[in-house]
C-alpha cells in the first residue's frame, strides 16, 4: 500500500465495507456510509468524494455503493 | 500533616456472613465467623502482641507471642491461628502471658544486633515495638554464644536490601511473595537455628526469580529486608495516599515523605484495585521525577535545527499562541489540532480536549487511546452500550474460569495479575489464548487448562470458532439471550458462527491450533461456572481489532456470562489513565461521556457552559492528522505527555508528518523523541507534584494528590489554561476539583462524581450519579446499558499484511514487567537492572536457519524499515514468529511496524508485521541517522548572560 493520502482512504474504505458486507446488502451500504460519516473528518470525507467523482478506483462495489450517497461536505 | 498509619489485624477478614459472639478481656463483640482471636480483640481496639502475623497473609503461628488463654480450655493456644467460636470467653493479658511473651521476645533479642538507633527501621521495626509492649527491660543470654550478628548483607536488588543478621525468620516475607505476589522466589534454607530466607537456590536477589515487587519487604517486620531509601534518607515522618501513574490498575499508594522529599512509596491496603500490593514500578521506580534529564524550564525555537533557547513561561506561550493564530489565519481553522495525555489526569486532559475545541475551534484532538484500546471503545459500545469493562478488579474472586486473550498480566498488569493467579491458585480454571508462551501458561502453581497457541492476526478466526463449538454443541445459555439480547439477532448471529466454515477443523489452516484445544476450551469457558474474559492490545491492536473486542462480546453474551460478580468483558487497559482520557471527550469524533460531536443537544449544553460554538464535524484521529501534514493541510499541534514518534507504528511516515509541521508545541517531562520536532517546549510535572484524578480499567475514578511543589513552577493544568487564554479564551480554575466538577455537570456518567465523595469513597467507579450515586462496581446488570445486547456478525478476514519470501516471519511486540511503554520514565530509573535494552525472541530452528546465535546482535527488516537489536532465543515463541518490546528509542522496534490499522478506529496493528531478521554488525541506516538527529536536535543554547 502506497502513503498517498487518497490511497489510504480507498484502502480504508474498503476495510470498512469488508466488515459490513456479512450483513445483508441495504444494512451493509447504510453501515459502510454512517461509519465514514461519523468518524472521517471533513477533509477525509472531501477526498474520497473527489475520488468518486474521478472514478473512484480500488473501491470494492459495497464501499463504492456507499460512498455514492455520502452526505455533502459543508464548508468549513 | 502526619503519617498514615493502618491498622494490622493480624489475619485478613474473614468473609463469612454469619456472626458469632465472643468476649475478649470482659468485652463482648460480634465478628464473622472465621475470624481468628487475634483480628476480633483488634477490631475492639485490643491489640495482641504478635510478629509472625499480618493482616495480608494467611496465619502462620510460629512465633507464638501472641498466645491467649480460653476459658474451659487447657493451654496457650496462639490467638492468630485459633478462630473465635460464638460464646468463647478469652483473656489476652494475664501473669502467664505476660512471662512466656517476655521468655520468647529475649530469645529473640540475644540473637538479634542492638544497633537500634542506628538501624535504617529505627522507629519502624515491629521487633523494636514488640519489646517495648511486652516490657522487655533485659537480656539475660549474653552475646558470647552461637549468634548471626556478623553475617552479610544481599545489596544485589537495586531499591531493598537483605541483611541477614537483623531475620528473625518468621516467615513473613516468604507467605507475602508466595500469597500475595505468586512468584515464590523465597524459601526458608537451613534447619533450626541454621534457618534463613533466601532467594531461589542461595542466589542474590537480583539474579533470583524475584520480580522486586516489594511484598516482601512490606511484610518484613524487622529492617531485614529494607528499602535502600531509608538508608539514605532516613524514615518518613507525613504521608498523602495517592495514585501510581504508571499502568491501568491504578493501585494506590501512600506516599511516605520527608519533607519534600519522597522517601517511599508503600502500598495502600484500602486501595480497592490493588489491596495492599503493588509491582517494581509503582512501588520503586519514579526516580525519574527527580532526574537530570528533566527539563524544569521552557524553551522555543524557530526551526528544529537550531538548539532550544530557554525563555520564560510568558514568552513560550506568547509565541506558541500566535504561531497557532497565525497558522489558522493561513491554512483555515481546522488546520491545527492536539494530543490528549493518556498518563495526564482526567482534569488536565478534560482542559485540553476542551482548548481545542473552544480556542482552536476545531475537533481535531485525539489521544494515545488511539493506538491501544480504540478498538475496545467502540466494539463493546456496539454490543453493549458502553465504552468500558464490565467488572471490578474484586469480581475475579468469583470466577471459575478465566480466559485471557492477548493479555500478559504478570507483565502488563501486574499487580492484577497477581489476583488472577491467587485466585487460579484457589482452583480456578485457565484458558490462554496468545501465540506467546505467556509467564501465565505455567507458572508456581498455575497452569493453563488450554493454552491456544494461535498465529499471530487470527484472534478472529479463532474466537468465532470458540462460539462455533458453543453453538453446535448447545451450550447456548438460551434463557440469558432471550431475557437480555435481540432475540432476532442472536439467531442471526447463531446460524453465521454455525456454519462449517467457522469450526475449529476449518479455521485451523489460518490459526494453526489444534481443532481439539478449541473445542476443549470452548467447553470449559461455557459449562464450567463463572467465564470471565480479560484481554489486552493483543487483541486491540490489528486491522481486525474491533471485530475480535464484538466477538468476545458475543461470546460473553452467548454463555450468560455479563451481568453478575465473576463473569464479565474486561480490557486490561496500558497506561493509568486511559479509560480516563477517553472518558474525558479525547476522540475527535465525540464529547466527554462518549456523546457524538454531530449531537447537537449535546453540544448545546457545552456550548451554553464554555461559551463558544462548536464545530459539529469530527476531527483527525492521530493516523489522519500525520496524513494531513504530510499532504500540508494541518501544520500545527499541541502535544501533552505523549511520545507519538516512538509509540506510534511506521515511524518513518510520522516523522515525516512531524517534520512538515509549522508550529509543534510538546508538553512533557523529558525531551522525549516527538520533542525532536518541536519548536516549543512547555516543562511538564510529574504526578507527584499534582492534584487530580486517574480512571484505572475497571472505571475507577481515583485521586492523585499532590506531595511536593512542580519543579517546574506549574503544573500541567496551569499551562494548559495560560496557553488558552493566551489564544483568546480564558479558563478559570483555581484548583482541579472546580475541573471535575465542570465535568460533573456536563457528563450524565459523573454527575455524582466530586472531590468531596473521593475524599469519602476513598474511589469511585462510574457511571455515579443520581441512580447510582455510590457508582457502579458491575455494569449490566438487569439489563444492557443500550438496551438489548447486540449480536455481531464476526467475519474473519485475514490482514493484508502476509509472510512471504522476503518477508518470511511474523513479528509481534510487547512489554514486559520492568519498563512501561516508551520507557522515557523507567530507563531513567535504577529498573534498567532488569531490562537494559530490547531485544528479539526468536525460536531456535529459525535462529538456526539464519545462523544466529544467542546474544548475536541482527537486523529486523520489514517493508516499512529496519532496525537492529539483540536475539534471544527462545522457546516462548513458536516457530515463525518472532517478539520484540519498543520500551528503547535506540531500537525504535516502531520503524519495522506498518501502517495498517484497524479498520473502524484506525488503532494500529502492532501485532503483526511480516519481517525477516538476519545476522547483522550494526546498527541500521536509520537508526544512524536518527542518533544524528537526535543529537542535533537536543541541543540546548547556552542562556546569554
Ligand atoms: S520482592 Fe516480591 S517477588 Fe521479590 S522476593 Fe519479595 S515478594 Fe517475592
Ligand atoms: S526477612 Fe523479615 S519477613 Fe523474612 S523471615 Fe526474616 S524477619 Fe521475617
Ligand atoms: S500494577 Fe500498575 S498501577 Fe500497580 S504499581 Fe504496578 S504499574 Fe503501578
Ligand atoms: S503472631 Fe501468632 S504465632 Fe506469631
Amino acid at each position: 500500500m502506497s502513503h498517498s493520502t487518497t490511497d489510504r482512504l480507498v484502502y480504508m474504505a474498503n476495510q470498512i465495507a469488508t466488515f459490513f458486507a456479512s450483513q445483508p446488502h441495504a444494512a451493509a451500504i447504510a453501515g459502510t456510509r454512517e461509519h465514514i460519516e461519523k468518524f472521517w473528518d471533513p477533509r477525509m470525507r472531501t477526498k474520497i468524494a473527489e475520488h468518486i467523482a474521478a472514478g473512484g478506483e480500488g473501491l470494492s462495489p459495497i464501499a463504492r455503493e456507499a460512498l455514492e450517497g455520502l452526505a455533502p461536505v459543508k464548508a468549513a | 500533616m502526619s503519617l498514615i498509619h493502618e491498622i494490622d489485624y493480624g489475619t485478613p477478614v474473614s468473609k463469612s456472613e454469619k456472626l458469632v459472639s465472643v468476649v475478649i478481656d470482659g468485652m463482648t463483640i460480634k465478628v464473622p465467623e472465621g475470624t481468628s482471636i487475634m483480628r476480633a480483640a483488634m477490631e475492639a481496639g485490643n491489640q495482641i502482641p504478635k510478629l509472625c502475623a499480618t493482616d495480608m497473609l494467611e496465619a502462620f503461628g510460629s512465633c507464638r507471642l501472641c498466645l491467649v488463654e480460653i476459658e474451659g480450655r487447657a493451654g496457650t493456644p496462639a490467638s492468630c491461628t485459633t478462630p473465635v467460636m460464638d460464646g468463647m470467653v478469652v483473656k489476652t493479658q494475664t501473669e502467664r502471658l505476660k512471662q512466656i511473651r517476655k521468655g520468647v521476645m529475649e530469645l529473640y533479642i540475644s540473637d538479634h544486633p542492638l544497633d537500634c538507633l542506628t538501624c535504617s527501621a529505627n522507629g519502624d521495626c515491629e521487633l523494636q515495638d514488640m519489646a517495648g509492649v511486652v516490657g522487655l527491660r533485659e537480656v539475660r543470654y549474653g552475646y558470647e554464644g552461637e549468634n548471626h550478628i556478623k553475617m552479610g548483607k544481599d545489596e544485589s536488588n537495586p531499591y531493598f536490601t537483605y541483611e541477614k543478621s537483623k531475620c528473625i525468620v518468621c516467615n513473613r516475607c516468604v507467605r507475602a511473595c508466595e500469597e500475595v505476589q505468586g512468584t515464590f522466589a523465597l524459601t526458608i534454607s537451613g534447619r533450626g537455628f541454621g534457618s534463613r530466607v533466601s532467594p531461589g537456590m542461595d542466589e542474590s536477589f537480583l539474579s533470583s526469580e524475584c520480580v522486586s515487587c516489594g511484598a516482601c519487604v512490606q511484610a518484613c517486620p524487622t529492617a531485614t529486608l529494607n528499602e535502600k531509601a531509608m538508608f539514605d534518607i532516613g524514615t518518613p515522618e507525613h504521608s498523602l495516599v495517592t495514585t501510581c501513574a504508571y499502568c491501568g490498575v491504578g493501585c494506590t499508594f501512600k506516599a511516605e515523605m520527608r519533607g519534600d522529599e519522597l522517601v517511599r512509596m508503600v502500598p495502600y491496603k484500602d486501595g480497592k484495585a490493588n489491596r495492599g500490593h503493588s509491582c517494581v514500578k509503582g512501588r520503586f521506580a519514579y526516580g525519574y521525577a527527580t532526574h537530570k534529564d528533566r527539563i524544569l524550564k521552557p524553551m522555543i525555537r524557530a526551526s528544529i535545527h537550531e538548539p532550544w533557547k530557554e525563555v520564560s513561561y510568558e514568552e513560550a506561550i506568547t509565541y506558541a499562541a500566535s504561531e497557532f493564530k497565525r497558522i489558522q489565519a493561513t491554512y483555515g481553522r481546522r488546520s491545527v489540532g492536539g494530543i490528549t495525555s493518556s498518563r495526564c489526569t482526567n482534569e488536565e486532559t478534560y482542559l485540553v480536549q476542551k482548548l481545542i475545541r473552544g480556542a482552536f475551534g476545531n475537533n481535531n484532538v485525539d489521544t494515545c487511546a488511539r493506538v491501544c484500546h480504540s478498538p475496545t471503545g467502540y466494539g463493546l459500545s456496539q454490543t453493549y452500550g458502553t465504552s468500558a469493562g464490565t467488572q471490578d478488579f474484586d469480581s475475579v474472586e468469583d470466577s471459575d474460569v478465566i480466559l485471557v486473550i492477548g493479555a500478559n498480566p504478570t507483565d502488563g498488569h501486574p499487580v492484577f495479575g497477581s489476583r488472577m493467579k491467587k485466585r487460579l491458585r484457589e482452583g480456578a480454571k485457565l484458558i490462554v489464548v496468545d501465540p506467546r508462551k505467556i509467564d501465565l501458561v505455567r507458572t508456581p502453581h498455575v497452569a493453563a487448562d488450554y493454552h491456544l497457541p494461535l498465529r499471530p492476526g487470527t484472534n478472529v478466526a479463532i474466537v468465532t470458532a470458540l462460539a462455533h463449538v458453543i453453538v453446535t454443541e448447545g451450550l447456548v445459555n438460551e434463557q440469558f439471550v432471550r431475557e437480555r439480547c435481540d432475540w432476532a439477532e442472536f439467531q442471526d448471529w447463531a446460524a453465521f458462527v454455525s456454519d462449517a466454515r467457522h469450526s475449529p477443523e476449518a479455521v485451523q489452516k489460518y490459526t494453526g491450533v489444534d481443532p481439539a484445544l478449541v473445542r476443549g476450551a470452548a467447553r470449559l469457558y461455557a459449562t464450567g461456572g463463572n467465564g470471565a474474559i480479560y484481554y489486552g492490545l493483543g487483541v486491540t491492536e490489528h486491522s481486525q481489532g474491533s471485530t475480535t473486542v464484538m466477538a468476545i462480546a458475543n461470546l460473553a453474551m452467548a454463555t450468560g456470562n455479563v451481568g453478575r460478580r465473576g463473569v464479565g468483558v474486561n480490557p486490561l487497559r496500558g497506561q493509568n489513565n486511559v479509560q480516563g482520557s477517553c472518558d474525558m471527550g479525547s476522540f475527535p469524533h465525540e464529547l466527554p461521556g462518549y456523546r457524538h460531536i454531530s449531537d447537537a443537544a449535546t453540544r448545546a449544553s457545552f456550548e451554553a457552559l464554555w461559551g463558544v460554538t462548536l464545530d459539529d464535524e469530527p476531527g483527525l484521529r492521530i493516523p489522519n492528522m500525520f496524513d494531513a501534514a504530510v499532504d500540508g493541510t494541518f501544520k500545527g499541534m499541541y502535544v501533552q505527555g505523549e511520545d507519538i514518534l516512538q509509540s506510534d507504528p511506521d515511524t518513518k511516515h510520522v516523522s515525516a508528518g512531524l517534520g512538515a509541521l509549522e508550529c509543534l508545541v510538546v508538553q512533557d517531562l523529558f525531551l522525549n523523541e516527538t520533542a525532536n520536532y518541536a519548536h516549543v517546549f512547555l516543562p511538564g510535572c510529574s504526578f507527584l507534584e499534582k492534584d487530580g484524578t486517574f480512571t484505572n480499567a475497571e472505571r475507577r475514578i481515583q485521586r492523585v494528590r499532590k506531595v511536593m511543589a512542580p519543579k517546574n513552577g506549574y503544573a500541567d493544568w496551569e499551562v494548559t489554561m495560560m496557553l488558552a487564554e493566551a489564544l483568546g479564551y480564558k479558563m478559570d480554575y483555581a484548583h482541579p476539583s472546580e475541573i471535575m466538577d465542570e465535568i460533573a455537570r456536563l457528563t450524565p456518567t459523573f454527575t455524582g462524581v466530586s472531590y468531596t465523595k473521593l475524599d469519602e469513597m476513598g474511589s469511585v467507579q462510574w457511571p455515579c450519579n443520581e441512580k447510582a450515586p455510590e457508582g457502579t462496581p458491575i455494569m449490566h446488570i438487569g439489563g444492557f446499558v443500550r438496551g438489548k445486547g447486540k449480536f455481531i456478525l464476526t467475519e474473519y478476514v485475514p490482514t493484508d499484511e502476509r509472510t512471504g519470501p522476503r518477508f518470511p516471519l511474523l513479528l509481534t511486540t510487547g512489554r514486559i514487567l520492568s519498563q512501561y511503554n516508551v520507557g522515557a520514565q523507567t530507563r531513567r530509573t535504577a529498573n534498567v537492572a532488569w531490562h537494559a535494552e530490547d531485544v528479539l525472541e526468536i525460536h531456535p530452528h529459525d535462529a538456526e536457519n539464519r545462523g544466529i546465535r544467542d546474544g548475536d546482535f541482527v537486523r529486523l527488516e520489514s517493508r516499512a524499515g529496519s532496525t537492529s537489536l539483540r536475539a534471544v532465543i527462545s522457546e516462548r515463541v513458536s516457530p515463525g514468529v518472532v517478539y520484540t518490546t519498543f520500551h528503547h528509542p535506540v531500537t525504535q522496534a516502531n520503524v519495522v511496524t506498518t501502517e495498517f490499522s484497524d479498520w473502524a478506529t484506525n488503532c494500529p496493528e502492532y501485532k503483526v508485521t511480516a519481517v525477516q531478521v538476519a545476522p547483522s554488525n550494526g546498527p541500521s541506516a536509520w537508526q544512524e541517522e536518527y542518533e544524528k538527529l537526535s543529537r542535533e536536535s537536543r541541543r540546548i543554547a547556552e542562556a546569554a548572560e
